[in-house]
């Protein structure tokens, strides 16, 4: 027999940690290699994880709702006859390890989170739920000798604290100069217990500066109301739109644009291109197409803030916000520009359906340089949508109707006539983009999209 | 059964697997007709004759390489070291030869190298060492440390049918101070199994030999002035190590010391602190701490003696330490 160590995967450079939001088998379960045993949630995406190897499930670490940093060991699987499966095999905890638990070991007591007792005037009606959901603080590593100083305590206590969800620097330690013990923690967890509302606090992204927590007065529940605390997905989307809101300048813009030339290739192609390629096609791929040109005339617009400097970026990853029952998720097609008509076709579709499955890869999701989001869908006229940082624009697609429009024809003569239009909205961080450049930008697509090319089916 | 002491202990286990195997003999310098240096062996030449209770010249290499060849051709040697000091006389063939041969031959070597160690009997730097720690380092032999006289009948019947080699070290200050109502048969205690001394939930001393005596001591005193409770684990066995019971204790307390009469560096107690930290790392509430000889000979001087090897107060400070960490 041997055990194998389940650690929480690394879902990219960017991530420091994960929630792990269900576990799809319990103690005592065989798996099989590869088998997803449990599902997380980290600020960009969910995924099902699958087993590192085949065995029985013997040990849970880290249960629901509980915030880990990555390569936390948090199940363990006891393989057969596996006098040859050791520890190692599963993914590089050695090499890997390093890195996540000296996180672990510096960061998880940090954070100077309100001490718990300013914590009681937290809503009764949440304090049913267990303090572990959510409470998994992580800031970053502390800074000042006193946090320094009030952080000292021991692998022991640094693990109690993260399976309770409670940040060490909040406790009165007895140790020798003020270390938190195992029994200062038990002690502080015993009197928890008996406190509502105890260890019931929000969650900062690593994405968010402290702060960003509900500023003003907390809402009491009146009777009758229901209080459910925000799935781990919903409360990273309120953390990175109220983030956007504070780090970018947005302004947004508007422009009107003309698709009937598009409506009529499509209407044209339709029933070819979906014999040949088995995909429909819609107005996206030539929003796509025209927003990739816009991009390469315009490279400001493609790019992110680093400090005092502009990286503009030379991939071309833009992502696609996908509505789902429960949330929102923007998966990224990569390297855009090298794709046809029928790859963007192709690669949106097999992204949106794979978001709505819980399928998508963490990578993903990450590193799109630019994103378009589509409430014309759903009748909206315009609208207003806040950037995805680290980026530095977003293109927000009206919906596709007729409309009666003036037109000048040949004879110079106006004419009302029958147009398929939509708007288009801008939003841009004037930090580095001026006006005039977004509406040029914005004036390339409507341009594209307006004498779209015939050919390239 | 009688009281017996932890000498006494020794001798019944000798007697007894030498009537229960012919193959078992002894060797060593004195140990016929004198019966010993320490008097371990009294009586047994008497009982079996000197064709199994061998007095040999004064030369450890030569009778521990004589052993060796015996064991080859499927006896079991019980070889005296006068004290166990001189056992460095014959670290070549025990490491190099002994320790070796069934990995280079499939040579069984069926063999026991016994001897009085330790300090605390004004005995000097050349008879009172604990060379445990040379030996720890060799793939090949197997180590034990008995603390209790039950122990160390049990452990030497062990050690005598084991199908390897074994260092068996015997505690001279424990000779004649310990006595025990030893169990009643065949009694033999398995090698690779450590004890658990006395139950505590605050702290753990991790030891073995004569300072289990020392830690038992500070543990009562502890209880009394400091309302600490201690758990003590006798290791017993050295090679191999009993992993299990140590991380076990870990787990139970958080917060462990280990004691030994050795000295500090490249001592047992730093293996003991490598393979808690590989093996149970999050389940420390404070650091390892280590209570031992200082790294220096012994000191024939009884003041000297007294401060260089690790006594009562010494744990008892330590273990404070420890708590309040």
């Amino acid at each position: 027999m041997a055990r194998v160590d389940v650690i929480m995967p690394q879902m990219g450079e960017s991530i420091a940690e994960g929630t792990l939001s269900r576990w799809l088998k319990k103690v005592g379960d065989e798996v099989k290699r590869d088998e997803p045993i449990f599902e997380i949630s980290t600020d960009k995406v969910d995924a099902e994880i699958p087993a590192p190897s085949a065995g029985v499930l013997a040990e849970i670490l880290v249960t629901e709702g509980q915030t880990v940093p990555v390569q936390t060991v948090v199940a363990r699987l006891e393989t057969e006859k596996g006098a040859g499966v050791s520890a190692t095999s599963a993914p590089a905890p050695a090499a890997g390890a390093g890195d996540g638990n000296s996180r672990a070991s510096t960061s998880a007591p940090a954070g100077g989170g309100p001490p718990p007792k300013t914590e009681s005037t937290a809503p009764s009606a949440t304090s049913s739920h267990p303090p572990v959901a959510g409470t998994t603080a992580k800031a970053a590593p502390p800074n000042s000798l006193e946090e320094r100083l009030r952080a000292r305590s021991s692998p022991l206590v640094r693990k109690m604290a993260a399976e309770h969800g409670i940040e060490i620097a909040a406790l009165q330690g007895t140790g020798i100069a003020g270390r938190v013990t195992k029994r200062d923690l038990l002690g502080y967890l015993e009197a928890g217990a008996a406190r509502p509302g105890a260890g019931q606090r929000f969650a900062p992204s690593m994405h968010a500066p402290a702060g960003v927590e509900q500023q003003g007065p907390v809402p009491e529940p009146w009777p009758g109301d229901v209080v459910e605390p925000m799935s781990v997905m919903r409360q990273r989307i309120s953390e990175h739109m109220v983030m956007s809101r504070r780090t970018s300048a947005h302004v947004t813009s508007f422009m009107e644009i003309d698709f009937t030339r598009v409506a009529r290739l499509r209407a044209k192609h339709r029933a070819r291109f979906e014999a040949e390629n088995g995909q429909k096609l819609t107005y996206m791929p030539f929003i796509l197409k025209s927003v990739v040109e816009g991009l390469k005339a315009y490279p400001v617009m493609n790019a992110s803030v680093a400090r005092n400097s502009v990286i503009y970026r030379k991939q071309y990853n833009i992502g696609v916000a996908v509505a789902l029952d429960w949330g929102l998720i923007v998966p990224i097609i990569k390297q855009a520009d090298e794709l046809s008509l029928v790859g963007l076709t192709k690669a949106l579709n097999d992204l949106a359906a794979r978001a709505r499955a819980k399928k998508l890869d963490p990578r993903e999701v990450q590193d799109g340089t630019f994103t378009i989001t589509n409430p014309g869908v759903f009748g909206s006229l315009m609208g207003t949508p806040i950037i995805s940082q680290p980026q530095v624009a977003i293109l927000g697609i009206g919906t596709i109707e007729k409309r009666p429009k003036v037109v000048t024809g040949a004879d110079g003569e106006d004419t009302i006539a029958i147009r398929t239009c939509s708007f288009f909205s801008i939003s841009f961080d004037h930090r580095i983009i001026d006006g005039a450049v977004a509406d040029q930008f914005l004036a390339h697509v409507k341009r594209g999209i307006e004498s779209f090319p015939e050919q390239g089916f | 059964m009688a009281e017996a002491t932890y000498l006494e202990a020794i001798r019944q286990a000798l007697f007894e697997e030498m009537e229960r195997d012919e193959n078992v003999f002894l060797l060593g310098e004195d140990i016929g007709a004198y019966g010993g240096a320490f008097k371990v062996t009294d009586g047994l030449l008497d009982r079996f004759g000197e064709q199994r209770v061998i007095d040999t010249p004064i030369s450890e290499a030569g009778f521990v390489g004589a052993a060796a060849g015996a064991a080859h051709m499927g006896m079991r040697p019980v070889v005296e070291m006068q004290f166990i000091d001189f056992i460095s006389c014959a670290y070549d063939m025990l490491t190099n030869y002994v320790a070796t041969s069934r990995y280079r031959a499939m040579l069984p070597c069926p063999m026991v190298v016994r001897g009085p160690s330790g300090g605390y009997v004004r005995g000097g730097p050349f008879h009172s060492q604990n060379p445990e720690a040379a030996f720890l380092h060799t793939p090949g032999l197997k180590i034990v440390y008995p603390a209790t006289a039950s122990d160390a009948k049990g452990l030497l019947k062990a050690a005598i049918r084991d199908d390897d080699p074994v260092l068996f070290f015997e505690h001279k200050y424990l000779y004649r101070r310990i006595k025990e109502d030893l169990p009643d048969g065949d009694h033999v205690v398995p090698i690779g199994r450590a004890r658990t001394a006395r139950e505590g939930k605050d702290l753990s001393i991790i030891t073995y030999a004569a300072t289990v005596w020392k830690a038992l001591e500070a543990a009562e005193q502890l209880e009394k002035e400091d309302g600490l409770s201690v758990e003590i684990i006798d290791l017993r066995s050295l090679l191999p190590m009993d992993d299990a019971a140590i991380v076990e204790t870990v787990k139970k307390t958080n917060r462990v010391m280990i004691v030994h009469e050795d000295t500090r560096t490249g001592g047992v107690a730093g293996e003991v602190a490598a393979r808690i930290n590989e093996q149970a790392f999050e389940w420390l509430d404070a650091p390892i701490l280590r209570v031992t000889a200082a790294d220096v000979p012994l000191p024939y001087s009884p003041p000297l003696e007294d401060y260089v090897l690790p006594q009562t107060t010494d744990i008892v400070a330590v273990a404070r330490k420890l708590a309040a960490y």
